[in-house]
């Protein structure tokens, strides 16, 4: 069969010109993001529950644990309370990203992409962009149902508006982080256990809920320093009113740091060969 | 977007020398194969033999370490790009996307193969058309029967009209009815001129579809030809029965290495005995006769019949071509493709 007088001499072909690949990429992400909408409009409940989960936590952390949690902040815990949640949420939301990554890893849908014409990013792209949207619609629902429950920006609406992009940026840093985390362990199940742990220590060690002066001094240390405090120091100056230098620029660099740090990670595991 | 055609002569897809390791796990060891082209290849051989990985490395999924692998002579490591735009794969799992219906599935991927909008609808049409899914086209793909989610996939491996279709055990998993039709499926297909590798570890899948079959084993070639001149090694014919009493099964297969001209295949399972004959066929069938009944072995079934590519699976590996992770399913059906071959040959009952 393979027993040829003349050795065989591959074709050669070049690649296409970068300003197509980069139209390319962008249209393939879009068709993926636009995918993932049509999914989210076929099973609703999805959604209902992702955004159930972070209205349970302000009722719970309002209305149970918050009268016992003293705080020094013009309008009381509730006020404490709000951008800390919502970095909660935005953060939590990105299970779903780990999720549905390694679902597609696990089934072979990631293989036919691979084995197809299509940008290498984007799958990764087109699920974040989808994501993004969807951490757009939780920030929203969550800062009414804070307002039902008594919180008010105190510091005006642009500070506000800025607030609510700094919580979503936030969540599509924590994404890139959770869609490396799908694409390594390309199991399901595996996600689904270790998807939110690794979350958990971060938001929850954090200024987030309490502040961080109760806690134990060698704690401190960490939830003084680590991301999800900054981050949220950051919304709450923006929403109650305070300084900001700092903590916008040490924000800023973790932010962009997660996101230069895990998106390439991230590629690369979608790369690796199964 | 289209690239031109490639002035290549040779055959759709070129195999040489292909190697490849998991750390101290040896996939392939020296894989050499060619496909002419518009004809279908059978890669052959078990769970592990390695006929993933040959996929995975021509449909650019997998680097080989050494040895090179073309597809319409296009090196897959040089230019996998290029390689993905000839190709169309549908891998062992249905890979679509179960919330959306087949029409939804098919457009996203015309729109991923960058055919526009409109072509990419027209794409779908045809497609659901000729794969007998226009009537649950609007339904989500997770109310389809198994059968009709892996013909959506293949659906979904044809988007782009690939001129090269790589189908990873296409029907693993199906009930035999749907195995059926997934055959008719894939045979109309390759009428249409397409190159097909094909892997499959049911030999009766290889002997339907293949026009050629490359076995493999522990990551080497052990034997290529058509399934004719595979049949043709085992020289004749083989003698096949099945006995009454399980518990003699051992009794029955030293008997029969007697009569025969290799060590007989027992299938406890099936408390079957086979065993090759050669031209001796009739002559055999009075000797096997004479010396169970003198061994006091009652039997059920007892046939002369042309060898099975299994039979030449067992003679080139020194094992059944199926191991122990097959479904249920799938037994049944060899079990009954074996009483089949039984009711077309000699009665049963002959020997008690």
């Amino acid at each position: 069969m393979t027993d040829r007088a003349t050795p065989l001499v591959p074709v050669t072909v070049d690649q296409p010109a970068w300003p197509l690949r980069l139209r390319f990429g962008v249209s393939d992400a879009l068709a993926l993001t636009w995918r993932d909408l049509l999914v989210w409009s076929r099973v609703p409940m999805f959604l209902v529950f992702s955004i159930v989960q972070p209205v349970m936590f302000v009722l719970l952390f309002r209305y149970v644990f918050g009268g016992a949690i003293p705080v020094r902040v013009p309008g009381g815990y509730v006020d404490y309370l709000m951008p800390g949640i919502i970095a909660q949420s935005a953060a939590f939301a990105s299970f779903g990203t780990a999720i549905s990554l390694a679902r597609e890893m696990q089934r072979g849908v990631i293989d036919r992409f691979r084995s197809m014409p299509m940008a290498r990013s984007a799958v990764l792209l087109g699920r974040l962009v989808a994501d993004t949207l969807r951490m757009i619609l939780t920030v929203l629902v969550i800062m009414i149902v804070g307002y039902a429950v008594g919180f008010r920006f105190q510091n005006g609406w642009v500070p506000a508006l800025v607030m609510m992009v700094t919580a979503v940026v936030f969540g599509l840093a924590v994404c890139t982080v959770s869609a490396f985390v799908g694409l390594a362990l390309r199991d399901e199940e595996s996600v689904g256990s270790f998807g939110l742990i690794w979350l958990f220590p971060l938001t929850f060690v954090s200024a987030a809920f309490v502040p961080v002066t109760s806690m134990p001094g060698w704690l401190q240390a960490f939830a003084t320093n680590q991301p999800v405090t900054i981050v949220i120091e950051e919304m709450r100056s923006l929403a109650l009113g305070g300084p900001l230098a700092l903590h916008a620029w040490q924000s800023a660099v973790w932010l962009v740091g997660l996101v230069v740090v895990f998106v390439p990670l991230a590629v690369r595991a979608y790369r690796r060969p199964s | 977007m289209t690239i031109s055609p490639p002035t290549w002569n040779g055959p759709s897809i070129v195999v040489e020398g292909v190697t490849k390791s998991f750390g101290d796990v040896h996939a392939l060891c020296g894989i050499d194969l060619a496909v002419e082209r518009g004809t279908v290849l059978g890669l052959l051989g078990p769970n592990g033999a390695g006929k993933t990985t040959v996929v995975k490395i021509l449909t650019t999924l997998l680097p080989p370490d050494s040895g090179r692998a073309l597809v319409e002579g296009i090196d897959v490591v040089a230019s996998p790009g290029a390689v993905r735009e000839m190709i169309g794969l549908a891998g062992q799992s249905a890979a679509i996307q179960e919330e959306l219906t087949g029409r939804e599935n098919l457009e996203i991927l015309g729109r991923l193969y960058h055919l526009g909008r409109t072509r990419a609808r027209r794409r779908a049409e045809e497609l659901l058309e000729s794969f007998d899914l226009t009537v649950s086209a609007d339904r989500p793909a997770k109310t389809y029967s198994g059968g009709m989610q892996r013909r959506l996939d293949l659906a979904a491996s044809l988007v782009a009209q690939p001129a090269v279709l790589f189908l990873d055990e296409p029907t693993t998993g199906l009930d035999p009815r749907s195995r059926i039709g997934m055959w008719a499926v894939i045979r109309d297909l390759v009428s249409g001129g397409t190159t097909l590798m094909l892997t499959t570890q049911y030999l009766d899948e290889a002997d339907e579809l293949a026009d050629e079959i490359v076995v493999i084993d522990h990551g080497l070639v052990i034997a290529a030809g058509t399934a004719e001149t595979l049949k043709d090694r085992i020289g004749g014919d083989v003698l096949e029965l099945v006995i009454t009493d399980r518990a003699r099964l051992a009794d029955a297969a030293r008997v029969m290495s007697g009569i025969g001209d290799a060590e007989p295949a027992v299938d406890g399972e099936a408390g079957q005995v086979s065993v090759p004959v050669g031209p001796r066929g009739s002559r055999a069938v009075i000797q096997a006769v004479r010396a169970l009944d003198a061994a006091g072995i009652e039997t059920e079934g007892l046939a002369i019949r042309r060898p099975s590519l299994d039979d030449v699976f067992l003679m080139l590996t020194g094992h059944a071509a199926e191991s122990d992770a097959d479904s249920d399913t799938r037994s049944g059906s060899r079990r009954r493709r074996r009483r089949e071959r039984r009711a077309r040959s000699v009665p049963e009952g002959t020997t008690s």
